[in-house]
């Protein structure tokens, strides 16, 4: 789907990495894995490679993949580390199924990843790390790269340990930390194969080892070593271009999806003029939002790692209940400790935003790996009848507008939200265009100060009730989670004022489904077969559905953003097609809340391995179905 | 509104809400709720500036009956919930009223966090040493063996002392009084009051219905003079009826002595000071156990940096270096390209 190739004559110079006398092959995508222990830097390789494709103003996504264990013992298969970007000159929605080309920084990497690789794919190993010790721990009997393992793969075996050395040698620093600089070398290589400069690589390496300057020169001739040597030696037949993609004019930067949370989040406080109180706790893979705006004090933000999830989530509402916006962030197990501080919430009716960035589960399960097993916990999971909004993001970009559109849903109607992320899109990145500020839509946050009638549990025409701020005079007042009287926000025990209560509760968050949108059918309008999906497999159903269509079928995709309530309009649109398809990286939850909804079967499609789904997995039960 | 900022002096009455009292006829809880009403009116502090957070349990309905604002929230979260509060709002006087189970049971993690991070929150834990609302358990400041509904063969848990877990974990201000005490009770939370970090203060408070007495050697006006001893910063430890007994160490080891027999002077006896740096005597106090009597008052007041004010300052250092954080500038931070 993404490999038609055709060789163009050499293209005029225009960059260092200009090759002499070899043929330039031109694609139109490339899905590129890079894989290594660890401790070999491949997400460091990945990422800086990323940066240099976005540069060239391609379309691209990114899929890092790395183990549990912060630096497992070297050379072994569970310490294998990888990062996948696929690139091109259309639009990209996923980081590929089959890698067209993986560096294999040595035994345990290779074979760990070599079934993914597509047939007759290139495969870049440092045949210095293939020795005795090594294939010995990834369980090789003799060297793939020597006994014809490999035979259907073009293969360059690169001493890449050791010419790093070699390039190295007069630079005076010591031996461990030649030796990591090889992923620099393995970089230069991929940069020069696929025709790009090395300046700007080359200033990002002096940026980043700044405090290091001998590291910095080290690496920049680590990286030169590799592209000259890609650049002069006569393995490689030919280099690679892929043309610009055709994308919106317009300032863009590469984005991961906690990145793009925390600048949402960011972006809702200036947006709505009201600070933000983020109380966390860290917990993979949703550290990175805390992270990022711990380092934004200059903003109104004010960020509190907490002794623990609970009094991460607690914190926020606290912070809610002083006037700021309220949020927490983690992944599953974090979700599970915070439940009972969500129902509290509830109850007080004030507004706060929890990110649930998840992971395989149950219990600590797979923490840094791709899980949508959450959906029904975030609508359902709680004691009482305990309604809460909950969104999802679709890709990494996407998690920015959905941190705006959780705070917004949650001041408009005092209500905590749920917003969900996943460790697919939270630590991928893709390129992002920036919008201006001022173009973002305001925040309508007002504070009740006035005393007169004030009763702290009377609604609006959303079923809101009013934010007061502590420290507003004469408007003094006691919330808690006992049940309250319908108007005053006294304890009442009273049954009708519970059923009451309960009631409303129910109607105001049932009421968010009014601010939906019309959803978007990608497709005919009617046909045989519609695709809904939601969250981070997105990008896998847009591709899968598109080679459908030119395959002649008649398949439709809508995707949601806003699952709990669900947009009114969507069982309309389901009644259009003859069948429903469900893909879920879970065992069908969100089939379960649309049949519930609903009353019609939908079909489950399911994929429980800690991985996205491969376009081709869509793509194929489609064909199977129309 | 009426604009007119002639200020009325607040009253205690100001500071009772509409609703009605439910805690048990007798019970210690009423002491403390007077004695709060009585000493907010006497701060300076408007009354919409005062947030009383609470947990779960017998004390934790405090907040309802305070005019002021207030959250009854969940058991044993008070502090967190507080701590958010207060990082938000440094301009409140923000107060958490708690028990022994949901400060040192369900809460424990939270309550020592609170201690060591040194926010400024007045935190008061109602020591009745039984859970009351689920009528009659033993907590974790029941004595070892005390028989109980759940420990009826009398409990081998070993309890916890408040004030030894409060300093053990770097609390910079450590008072304990007695519900019975009223004056003392109203100068203790005062002094609380007081101190820009955490203050915690334990009151030994009697629960009439599950654990009537537990303090009656300290209530008792005949007996409490032998019974406690009250510490007063920089004065030696003296106490009983006649003031005569007091504390002197013997190594390691506090014994009781009378002053005038057995040629034992004032000088001999331990001087409090509960501005230490060193946290070792305040802690020493706080173990004391029969037949030494219970130390009541400040054991530590310390001045250390408080965390709001460390967080204001951090904010106003990163706009200093920064400037004031812009979203554009933000957004178009690190590695952009531009397509045309």
């Amino acid at each position: 789907m993404n490999t038609e190739t055709m060789t163009v004559d050499a293209p005029k110079a225009s960059s260092p990495g200009m090759q002499k006398n070899r043929p330039i092959e031109e694609i139109k995508s490339v899905v590129i894995r890079f894989v290594g222990d660890s401790g070999d830097g491949m997400q460091l390789t990945g990422n800086e490679f990323s940066k240099a494709v976005a540069r060239a103003g391609h379309d691209f996504a990114t899929h890092p993949d790395y183990p549990s264990e912060i630096r497992a013992p070297t050379g072994t298969l569970f310490g294998v580390s990888g990062y996948q970007i696929q690139f091109s000159s259309g639009q990209v929605f996923t980081s590929g199924d089959t890698p067209d080309v993986l560096v294999a920084m040595n035994p345990a990497a290779l074979k760990t990843n070599l079934s993914d690789v597509k047939h007759g794919g290139m495969i870049i190993a440092n045949s210095g790390a293939f020795n005795k010790v090594n294939l010995e721990k990834a369980g090789y009997q003799s060297n793939p790269l020597e006994d014809g393992t490999l035979t259907d793969f073009r293969l360059y075996s690169i001493d890449i340990s050791e010419f790093t050395t070699q390039a190295l040698k007069d630079t005076g620093i010591a031996k461990k930390e030649i030796g990591r600089c090889k992923n620099y070398y393995a970089l230069g290589l991929m940069l020069c194969l696929y025709s790009r400069p090395l300046e700007s690589e080359e200033e990002n390496i002096r940026a980043k080892f700044a405090k290091k300057p001998e590291i910095a020169e080290a690496n920049v001739i680590a990286l030169r070593a590799g592209y000259a040597y890609a650049e002069s030696t006569e393995m490689f037949v030919s280099t690679y271009q892929v043309r610009a993609a055709d994308i919106p004019p317009g300032r863009y930067r590469s984005i991961t999806g906690n990145h793009a949370a925390a600048l949402g989040f960011a972006a809702a406080s200036e947006l709505a003029n009201v600070p933000l109180f983020l109380g966390s706790y860290p917990i993979t893979p949703a550290t990175d939002i805390l992270q990022e705006l711990s380092a934004l004090k200059h903003f109104n933000i004010t960020t509190f790692q907490a002794e623990d999830e609970i009094a991460g989530i607690c914190s926020a509402i606290g912070a809610a209940y002083g006037g700021v916006l309220g949020l927490t962030t983690t992944s599953g197990p974090g979700m599970a400790l915070k439940t009972e501080a969500l129902g509290l919430a509830v109850m007080l009716e004030l507004p706060l935003v929890i990110t649930n960035v998840q992971r395989g589960g149950p219990s600590t399960g797979l923490p840094t790996k791709v899980e949508q097993s959450d959906l029904l916990q975030a609508v359902y999971g709680r004691n009482g009848e305990c309604p809460i909004p909950v969104i999802a993001a679709r890709s990494p970009a996407d998690c920015f507008e959905c941190a705006i559109e959780a705070f917004r849903i949650a001041v408009k109607y005092m209500t905590p939200v749920i917003f969900l992320s996943d460790g697919g899109i939270g630590n991928a990145a893709e390129p992002w265009r920036i919008p201006d500020p001022a173009t973002l839509p305001r925040l309508d946050v007002k504070f009740r100060t006035d005393p007169e009638g004030f009763q702290p549990y009377a609604r609006d025409a959303n079923l809101a009730r009013a934010w007061v701020r502590p420290g507003t005079p004469g408007m003094e007042h006691r919330v808690g989670g006992l049940e309250k009287n319908y108007l005053t926000g006294n304890i009442s025990h009273d049954p009708i004022n519970h059923e009451r209560m309960v009631a409303v509760r129910a109607a105001k968050v049932a009421g968010v489904a009014e601010d939906i949108p019309p959803l978007t059918v990608e497709g005919p309008d009617s046909g045989d077969l519609l695709i809904v999906g939601w969250g981070s497999t997105y990008g896998s159903i847009v591709q899968a559905r598109e080679a459908a269509v030119l395959a002649g079928k008649s398949v439709a995709h809508v995707h949601l953003r806003h699952l709990n309530p669900l947009p009114d309009d969507l069982g309309e649109i389901m009644s259009r097609y003859k069948a429903v398809l469900v893909p879920e990286l879970n065992l069908g939850q969100l089939s379960k809340l649309l049949r519930e909804r609903y009353l019609r079967d939908v079909i489950v499609m399911s994929k429980m391995q800690g991985k996205m789904f491969k376009v081709s997995e869509i793509h194929d039960r489609i064909l199977e179905l129309c | 509104m009426n604009q007119m900022t002639e200020i009325k002096p607040l009253t205690r009455k100001d500071f009772e809400s509409d609703q009605d009292v439910r805690w048990c006829p007798g019970c210690g809880d009423y002491a403390l709720l007077a004695q709060v009403q009585k000493l907010l009116p006497t701060l300076g502090i408007p009354r919409e500036n005062f947030a009383f957070i609470s947990g779960i349990g017998c004390s934790s309905r405090f907040p309802y009956y305070m005019e002021t604002y207030g959250m009854h929230s969940i058991h044993g979260r008070a502090p967190a919930i507080a701590s958010g509060l207060k990082l938000a709002r440094p301009d409140l006087s923000v107060w958490v009223v708690s028990g022994d189970g949901d400060s040192l049971a369900i809460g424990g993690n939270h309550f020592i966090h609170a201690m060591r991070r040194n926010i400024g929150l007045k935190m008061i834990l109602l020591n009745n040493r039984i859970y009351g609302l689920t009528k009659g358990q033993y907590s974790p400041t029941s004595e070892f063996g005390k028989k109980t509904k759940t420990t009826p063969l009398g409990s081998i848990d070993r309890p916890f002392s408040p004030v030894s877990v409060a300093l053990g974990a770097g609390a910079t201000f450590v008072a304990r009084t007695v519900d019975s005490d009223h004056p003392h009770l109203l100068e203790t939370l005062k002094r609380a009051a007081e101190h820009p970090g955490t203050a915690f203060v334990e009151v030994l408070q009697n629960c009439v219905v599950f654990n009537d007495g537990a303090y009656n050697a300290l209530s008792d006006r005949e007996s409490r003079a032998d019974a406690r001893i009250l510490l007063e910063h920089g004065k030696p430890m003296r106490f009983g009826k006649d003031g005569n007994k007091g504390i002197r160490m013997r190594g390691f080891e506090p014994e009781v002595v009378t002053v005038g027999e057995n040629g034992v002077t004032e000088a001999d006896l331990m001087v409090h000071d509960e501005t230490a740096a060193n946290g070792g005597l305040a802690f020493f106090l706080s173990q004391f156990a029969a037949p030494l009597p219970v130390p009541l008052g400040v054991f530590r007041a310390v001045d250390s940096p408080v965390y709001e004010t460390l967080n204001q300052q951090l904010a106003a250092d990163a706009r200093a270096h920064k400037g004031q954080g812009a979203l554009d500038k933000l957004f178009n931070s690190g590695d952009t390209w531009t397509i045309d």
